[in-house]
Formats: structure tokens, sequence, C-alpha cells
């Protein structure tokens, strides 16, 4: 499905990827845990192109997407949850899902998938004539996530869905992240601090530390690692 | 007199006693350099003392006053004229009134009056190409009237050499201005902000000097005159006949403009800009082509210059490169900002006060261009949102069933 071989990416002078490569499965979660400025949303961020690789290839559906424009990649199915949520403040609930929709132009698929996102977050559906801006940290997160889910990608890529929300929130958006993938068969790359609920979640992690992966392995055995345990669950 | 009253009374008073120490060496000393002796002209010091006093205890009940509309206002949500505009029972009959007015107004007023009209609802036009760019997509261009110089000049040019007549040119040179747009778009694709503003800046003034060394090709600071007004069908028109017929054209194209602009704001393309302004990355997230999108953004802002030009270049019947200074683009800019970016009405609204105004306050003369500041001063201290605001959407509450999340 998705395949990275050995890539990196600079911000000008410094170097925040050294050589990534990881792979992800069809129908898989797989979870990005690492402290910050260890790489996890620059992998992301360059998965789907808005800073692309300096070397490496980044295979989708076996194609080379390493340098293709954003939006091509969105075509292709990959959709992005960028980092702190980034919603439209001024457009409504409604639009800023017709922003996800933005290359689509099946208006009765589009119709449904609206109809599942109202189903997953009912109260969006209550809020979807008010401005983004004017919705609470948490809607604010299912908005993004709704949006991007509303450009039926393939490829699902979820930058700290957690970030600066309550813990009943984050569980209640957890619960969701697992319903579209079992649903949808979506696959997940879930970039997280909170690692203890996102290794629980995914079939497999990565651990990043300052541009590299440092360890690899199943969720459970990476939750049940010594390491892991001491440097990230705080256990 | 309760506490706060008397607190303001007494800001006021040190403003006046601070106001009256600084401009004691200019308004009360003077100096006789003829008999050597030095006037001390304490009578001013009193009238600077009560006027900076009242002037400031006026200024700071308007504040008050401000903030304390403001708090009604987060209750009710919009203001009276937004809400005027919503209410389809008084905005339908008074469009309707407006348009009857816009066509006996040649009829009523005199020739004098209807270019005066004219001009202005050039700059209406103007107003509304720029808010695409400005108001819409958020890219500060303060060169836009050198699209408002490419369709005057296109028309002259184009005249001159091959005798191509108004309404042959009109198109031409609102797709003059998009392809200059177009022109100027691509480099400044990855600056923001103040970088743009500078580039578009240099922009305007780069066309407006050509303009006048190019002498082969423009005819230089002499311009270029003879240009014919708009036939019709080939009839033989007095002049204030043709005035009035370029009247009528002025507000169709306005009318249209108006229509186009309303559609685009509606569409994905407008709320693509929208968002485009408020996050880049979210849209490149979202698969928004960021490059294609700016660059639509300034090919429709400048076809509307593009065109306003050609009838400006009709109107004038002469043009020199001294109509397109960086002083044009200045008052468009403002025409936007102060009608209220974004907001069609506002921007309107904007435009016509802006060009009317100064028209009809030409017997102030010396004063003209000190009061034209200080109006836009007062505007961004007491309503910074324009004179009508956009607003997008009517927010809908629904009681009752609100289970809100807290996070």
């Amino acid at each position: 499905m998705l395949e990275l071989k050995n890539i990196q990416t600079r911000y000008g002078k410094i170097q925040a990827l050294k050589g990534i490569s990881m792979h992800a499965d069809p129908g898989e979660i797989i979870c990005l845990i690492g402290a910050n400025g260890a790489g996890k949303s620059t992998v992301l961020m360059t998965i789907c192109g808005i800073t692309p690789a300096s070397r490496g290839d980044i295979f989708f559906k076996g194609k080379n997407v390493t340098h293709m424009a954003p939006e091509k990649i969105v075509s292709l199915g990959i959709s992005q949850v960028p980092e702190g949520r980034r919603i439209f403040p001024y457009l409504t609930v409604m639009e800023n899902l017709d922003m996800g929709t933005f290359l689509r132009k099946d208006t009765k698929q589009i119709k449904k998938d609206l109809d599942y996102v109202f189903h997953l977050f009912p109260i969006l559906a209550q809020r979807r004539h008010q401005p983004g801006g004017t919705l609470s940290g948490g809607e604010q997160q299912m908005l993004a996530i709704s949006r991007a889910i509303m450009s039926r990608p393939e490829l699902l890529l979820l930058d700290e869905p957690s970030l600066g929300l309550a813990p009943m929130i984050t569980r209640q958006i957890f619960d969701i992240i697992r319903k579209i993938n079992q649903e949808n068969r979506t696959t997940i790359v879930l970039a997280a601090q909170n690692a203890n609920l996102a290794l629980k979640l995914a079939d497999r992690g990565y651990v990043m530390e300052t541009g590299t992966i440092t360890l690899t392995d199943t969720g459970k055995h990476l939750l049940a690692n010594e390491a892991v345990k001491t440097a990230y669950l705080g256990i | 007199m309760n506490m706060p009253v008397l607190n303001e009374i007494k800001k006021s008073l040190i403003a006046a006693i601070w106001f009256m120490f600084l401009t004691f060496p200019i308004m009360v000393i003077k100096v006789n350099t003829i008999t050597r002796t030095i006037d001390w002209r304490w009578k001013n010091m009193m009238y600077t003392g009560i006027g900076a006093f009242f002037l400031s205890a006026v200024w700071r009940y308007m504040l008050r006053r401000k903030e304390k509309n403001q708090n009604a206002l987060e209750k009710e949500g919009l203001s009276i004229v937004q809400k005027i505009l919503q209410v389809k029972t008084f905005s339908i009959p008074a469009t309707v009134l407006l348009l009857i007015f816009a066509i006996v107004f040649p009829h009523l007023f005199s020739m004098h009056q209807t270019n005066i009209m004219i001009s202005a609802l050039i700059y209406v036009m103007l107003g509304l190409g720029l808010n695409i760019v400005v108001g819409l997509a958020g890219l500060l261009d303060l060169g836009y009237v050198a699209f408002f110089a490419v369709g005057a000049y296109a028309y002259a040019l184009l005249n001159l050499h091959f005798g191509l007549g108004f309404w042959t040119v009109l198109p031409v040179g609102g797709f003059l201005g998009a392809v200059f747009g177009i022109l100027l778009g691509y480099p400044v694709l990855r600056l923001r902000g103040d970088y743009l503003a500078i580039v578009t800046l240099g922009f305007g003034e780069i066309i407006r000097i050509i303009l006048e060394n190019w002498n082969e090709f423009s005819f230089g600071p002499a311009g270029i005159a003879n240009i014919p007004k708009p036939e019709l069908f080939g009839l033989d028109l007095s002049l204030s006949a043709k005035t009035i017929y370029l009247y009528y054209i002025i507000v169709l194209l306005v009318i249209f403009t108006v229509f186009v602009i309303n559609r685009l704001t509606d569409s994905r393309i407008g709320r693509a800009w929208i968002a485009l302004k408020d996050d880049e990355i979210a849209c490149q997230a979202m698969g928004i082509d960021k490059a294609k999108t700016k660059l639509r953004a300034f090919a429709l802002g400048a076809t509307w210059a593009g065109m306003g030009g050609v009838v400006f270049a009709a109107k004038t019947a002469f043009i020199n490169p001294a109509s397109f200074t960086i002083w044009e683009s200045v008052i468009i800019l403002c025409t936007v900002v102060a009608g209220g970016m974004g907001s069609i009405v506002g921007v309107i609204c904007g435009a016509l006060l802006l060009i009317l105004l100064p028209e009809y306050l030409r017997d102030f003369g010396q004063f003209r261009m000190i009061t034209f500041g200080a109006v836009l001063v007062l505007m961004m201290v007491f309503r910074p949102g324009g004179m009508i605001e956009n607003v997008r959407r009517t927010y809908q509450f629904k009681t009752g069933e609100t289970n809100d999340i807290h996070s």
C-alpha cells in the first residue's frame, strides 16, 4: 500500500528526517510515536507532498509519488488531518466538509459520505451552519477528521488527533478512528504522543527519535517493551 | 456624576494639559524679528486646551459607545444594516428602487453629474475586482492600477492602430487584464503579506514607467488623445447622448460584475480562496492546488480592471500615464477596506462614497485629502470591518438539542 524507502527531508539546512524506511499494508493501522521534534509530523507531511523529500522514494499503490504535487497525491487517495486540526475558521461546518471533496465530482456519493460523516459525529450535523472557528476543540478535531475522510481516502494520515483534548474526548476520537478503519478498510497512519492509547489501537508501531526510526514492532509488543515504557508511557 | 465619567474627564484634562505643553512653542511664542520682542499669545494656549479637552472627551465617549455596541452586537449577532440586507421583503424593493434610480439618473441630472457618476461606477467595478484578490483570496495587491492601465491602453492603442471599436476591445481588455494578472501572479506565488504588497507595488510602478518612457509604443507622457466613445449601431449620437449611453454601459457592466462575483463567492472556488487565506497547509492537505487557486484570483480580479480601463479610456477620450499612479491603487484599495472586505454591498458603498465625496468636497480644496485621511483613520478605529461588514452565513442555533461536548 504505502512504502517509504530511505526518506530524507530537510527544512533548509536542517535535516528533519535522516533516512526513514517504513511500510503500511492495506487496512492496517500504523502508529508513529516519539518525542517532540522526532520528525513524526514531517513524515506525514512528506508522504502527502507538502514538504517534499530531498532523497529516497515513496511508493503508494505501487506508484512513485515522491515528487508529485500535493493535489496530485490527494487525488490518488491519500488524505491528511494536519496537526493542530487546521480547520477553516470562517467557513461553516458544511463548507469545511465541502472543501474535503474539492477534487471529487460524484455528487451522489458525496451526499452519502456526508450522511456517513454525520452518522459518525452527530454533533457536526447539529452544528452544520456554524463557522468552524466557533466549535470547541473536540468538535474541531472531529471536523478535521470528517473533512479528511470526505475525500474518500484509501490512506488516512492523522497527526496528533488527541492534541489538547480531554481524555474522554480522546478516547471517543480513537474509537471512531478504529471504526473508520474497520468499516471502510481505510489504512491509517497515526502520529501520536499519547503512546499508550495509540499503541493499543495500532497493528504495528514505529518509534522515532531525532529523524530516524529506532524501533519497530507490533503495537502489543511495543506496549510491553521496557524501553518504550520508560521513555513514552511513563510507567 | 458617577466614577467612570469623572475618570474620563480627568483623562481628557490630562490630555488637554499635555497638548498645551506640547504646542506651547508653536502656539504661544511668536518672535517678532523686527522689534526684537516676543509676543506671548496666551489666548492660543487656552484655545488649544479647550479644543483638546473637548476632542479628547468626544473621542473617549465614542470609544465607550463602541464597546457597548459591540457587547450588544455579540448578543444579537448581526448589525442593523446586515439584518436589513438579509430581509428579502426589504432588500428586493430596495434593489428595484436603486435600479430605477440608476436608470433615470442621467435624465434627472446634468451631464457633469453623469460624468462623475460614470467615474464613480468605474471605481465600483475596480473595487469589486480588487475585492476578489484582497477581500476573498487575501492577497494584498498594491499595483492593481496596472491592470486598469493595461485595459485603457489596450483600447487606445488598438483603436489608434487598427481602428477597433469599443465593443471589440472590451473583452480583449478584460482578457489582457487577466493575462497580466497571471504574469504578475506567477512570480509572486510564494509571497505573502508585506512581501507580496511590495512586489505588487513595484509591478504597478513598472507598468506606469514603461508607459511613460516607451515613446514609440505608448507616446510617453503626452498620452493618446481622441479616443472615440462607444458606437451604437452606427448611429450618429450627440456628445450628451454618447455620455448617457456610456453611463448605461457601465451600469450594466457593474450589474454583470456583481452577478459574477456573487456567484463566485458561493462557488467552490470562492470558498477555496477563503480557505487559502486562512490556512495554506490545510488547503494543500485537501488537494487544493495553491498555485492555480491564487492565479485564478489574480486573473479574475484583473479582468475587471482591464474592462474598467477600456470604459475609462472611452469616457475621458484622452489617457496618459499620469492617470495610473500608485495613488489610484491606494484609492481602490481604500474603497475595498473602508467598504468592508469581501462584502459586495460594502465595496459598492465604499467606492461610491470615496469617489463621490471628494468630488463634491472640491470647494474645500486644500482640506480634501486631510478629511479623506481622517475619515479613514476614524473608520479603522470605530468600524474596523468596514462600513458594511461581510457576513457569510447566518448562524442557526437550535435551542434545546445542544448537548455540548466540552474539551
